[in-house]
């Protein structure tokens, strides 16, 4: 068997398969924190909140009203998206003045509380969402069984990922957008309703990590939890590719999934705790992040 | 005026302490310390609670024309907590039994106190053997099950079966290296082996990197030694890239919850070892019933082992006629243990309670005719099979010549 650095090369094959997989959910849900950090300089700790609530919505909806999986995948995130809208409008809007500080811990408050209730009403030990059975069954890659699904999740988090990307730096709506981080009063000037703009790009970031949350939960157990360790991860992710920056979060989560991969075969014990190592060391030698502007 | 408001307020402690002791003499005081809000507080949390409940109702209420209450706190599964509030009861609440749910490292740090108060502890959820052999008091009463047991259980049945090579998955803690360890002595003295282990991280996000490198180690079974949300997730898996046709699982530690979880089409095939299965006899159906009835969903082991623990120690209290905690722990190891979950159990000098174990196969979707019927019985290990001979790391306990 053919071999690099004493690993064979289709271990190592598969860890990069594997890594682009967990990477796409970390690109898809340090997007969405991006955006609004970005947009609204709003540190979103609810952000693993919303992606358990997006895997809840397809849960629920498979289960009380019948709702198949593709629909899912559009009816949950923006089901998602509007209590993330409501959320704004009620509370978040009201702190915007303030000390970055006070969002990080009414959006931390608001997580607990989401997950709290979860748990409270569904119990700590999950639920198991069917695989949609267009894509049950897997496809020989030579090196490795590749779950469909799994080929399926990369695939659209890509699509997703760069879409997002294009909307924001490429198109008239993006500029708006940014004008609206630059100068709010200026662009209100122009007759743009900035409140509105604002609200909705909360409500599409919250809407990202719902979409997230419903391609996850074929894979993992749905509960109540399943969102908190992995926030915090997907922080570390932003912090490495910049915070704010649209495409260093795209590109640092894809590639920590396969760092994180690799890890898993050489050094097991350290897989959750690499992504944090590689966070210092970019702190140290840049702080603004790989991707960073400021 | 301040310091009329603090001789005020000190008074006013004084009196509730001193309101504290007096309700500790004609009452008897039940603590339950478990996860109550965290990943294993589906195995007994709340609903262990309500199990308790039944026990004391069941037992009148009452013990030596004294009334019978109940204390529970959550420790949030952080061993500094649940010594702290042990300690807590011990000193302001007159407790006289402490329950110990889920978590071995908790359970290991409140074992100490139990030793220090002098107060009777069962350990009802945390599987850690290690409460018994170094970590042993005279208080201690380990009584559900633990991870010599549950490797004795399904190890043995696995290897029997053919399962020669084992890969491990363990959690990378206390709880998971000591099953891991249990079962590798086990597979060995029956002559298979032990090929090798990853230790994956509580709480993993995704599993299916380490399922290849068992599977690339080209063992047949898949020695599961983890729990819970962890355990669920990795099964899932194991099952999504089609690991489980070259491996076989092997549940070191799982749950009727767990299964429940899952769903019988992922579950199907598994070997696990269980001190207790609502489905074996017309006590367990009915207390199932009963439990079913109350929480809406059947009694794990742990749940069912809590409330038979409950009635055992407030027996040996009526049979003592004392809550002296010395006399009550003399009572309980000269007597056996008779109801829905134990036949003729008996506590060891070394706090084991020795009772049947039951080694289990989970039932296909098409084998599964009603509701939670999940397992068919492989072997029932009788209780001296299941916990093996007393290994003499218990000072209390020496080990037979």
């Amino acid at each position: 068997m053919t071999t690099v650095f004493g690993i064979p090369v289709a271990v190592i094959l598969g860890q990069l398969t594997l890594g682009l997989v967990n990477g796409s959910f970390y690109a898809m849900l340090s997007l969405g924190l991006a955006v609004i950090f970005g947009l609204m300089r709003v540190v979103n700790f609810a952000h693993g909140a919303f992606y358990t609530l997006g895997a809840f919505a397809a849960l629920l909806g498979l289960q009380w009203l019948g709702i198949n999986y593709w629909a899912s995948l559009v009816l949950a995130p923006v089901a998602v998206g509007l209590v993330g809208i409501v959320v704004e409008r009620l509370l978040l809007r009201r702190v915007y003045g303030l000390d970055p500080l006070y969002g990080l811990l009414l959006t931390f408050g608001l997580a607990l509380i989401c997950e709290g209730s979860l748990h409270q009403v569904f119990g700590a030990s999950g639920q198991s969402y069917p695989v949609p059975p267009a894509l049950a069954g897997a496809v020989n890659l030579g090196f490795m069984f590749l779950p469909l699904y799994r080929a399926w999740v990369i695939a659209i988090s890509l699509v997703v990922c760069f879409s997002t990307w294009f909307v924001i730096e490429r198109t008239r709506l993006g500029a708006t957008l940014r004008a609206a981080t630059e100068n709010a009063p200026l662009l209100q000037a122009f007759g743009v309703n900035v409140p509105l703009l604002v609200a909705a790009t909360y409500g599409g970031g919250v809407a990202l990590a719902a979409l997230a949350g419903v391609l996850a939960s074929p894979i993992v157990l749905v509960n109540a939890h399943m969102g908190s360790s992995l926030v915090i991860v997907v922080f570390a992710v932003v912090v490495i590719g910049g915070m704010g920056s649209i495409f260093g979060s795209i590109v640092s989560g894809l590639v920590l999934g396969v760092v994180e991969g690799f890890t898993k075969v050489i050094y097991p014990e350290a897989s959750n705790v690499v992504v944090f190592l590689i966070m210092a060391l970019v702190l140290v030698l840049r702080p603004t992040g790989l991707f960073g502007r400021e | 005026m301040k310091l009329r408001m603090l001789t005020l307020a000190a008074l006013a402690g004084l009196a509730a302490a001193a309101a504290g002791q007096a309700l500790a003499a004609d009452e008897v005081v039940i603590g339950d310390i478990d996860d109550m809000s965290g990943v294993y507080a589906d195995v007994e949390g709340a609903a262990g609670v309500e199990a308790i409940r039944m026990a004391i109702a069941d037992f009148g209420g009452t013990v030596l024309g004294r009334k019978i209450t109940l204390l529970t706190a959550d420790h949030q599964n952080k061993p500094d907590i649940g010594a702290a509030k042990f300690r807590e009861w011990a000193d302001q609440n007159g407790l006289n039994l402490l329950l110990g749910g889920s978590n071995s490292g908790v359970n290991i740090a409140m074992s100490k106190v139990a030793s220090a108060k002098k107060v009777p502890f069962f350990v009802i959820g945390a599987a850690g053997a290690s409460l018994t052999n170094e970590d042993c008091t005279a208080y201690t009463v380990h009584y559900v099950y633990d991870t010599t047991s549950l490797a004795n259980g399904t190890a043995t049945a696995m290897v029997a079966a053919g399962g020669k090579t084992w890969f491990y998955l363990t959690a990378d803690y206390a709880f998971g290296t000591q099953l891991q360890n249990a079962a590798s002595k086990v597979v060995e003295a029956h002559g298979g082996k032990n090929l090798g282990a990853v230790r994956v991280p509580l709480g993993a996000a995704d599993f299916s990197s380490f399922l290849l490198q068992a599977q690339a180690s080209g063992a047949q079974v898949l020695g599961l030694s983890n729990a819970g949300t962890d355990f669920s997730n990795s099964l899932k898996a194991a099952n999504e890239f089609g690991i489980t046709k070259t491996m076989k699982p092997a549940a070191l530690l799982a749950f009727d919850t767990d299964i429940n979880s899952l769903g019988l089409q992922t579950a199907q095939g598994l070997t696990l070892t269980t001190g207790f299965y609502w489905d074996l006899t017309p006590e367990t159906r009915a207390f199932g019933k009963r439990f079913f009835a109350k929480i809406n969903r059947m009694p794990t082991m742990d749940q069912a082992g809590v409330y038979s623990a409950t009635l055992t120690y407030l027996k040996a209290v009526k049979a003592a006629g004392t809550t002296d905690a010395d006399k009550v722990m003399a009572e309980l190891k000269k007597t056996r243990i008779n109801d829905m979950f134990a036949k003729d159990g008996y506590i060891r000098a070394d706090g084991v309670m020795v009772h049947e174990m039951y080694v289990m196969q989970v039932k296909t979707p098409q084998e599964s005719k009603y509701p939670w019927d999940f397992y068919k019985v492989v072997k029932r290990m009788p209780g001296e099979e299941a916990f093996g001979p007393i290994t003499g790391l218990c000072p209390l306990a020496p080990a037979p010549k």
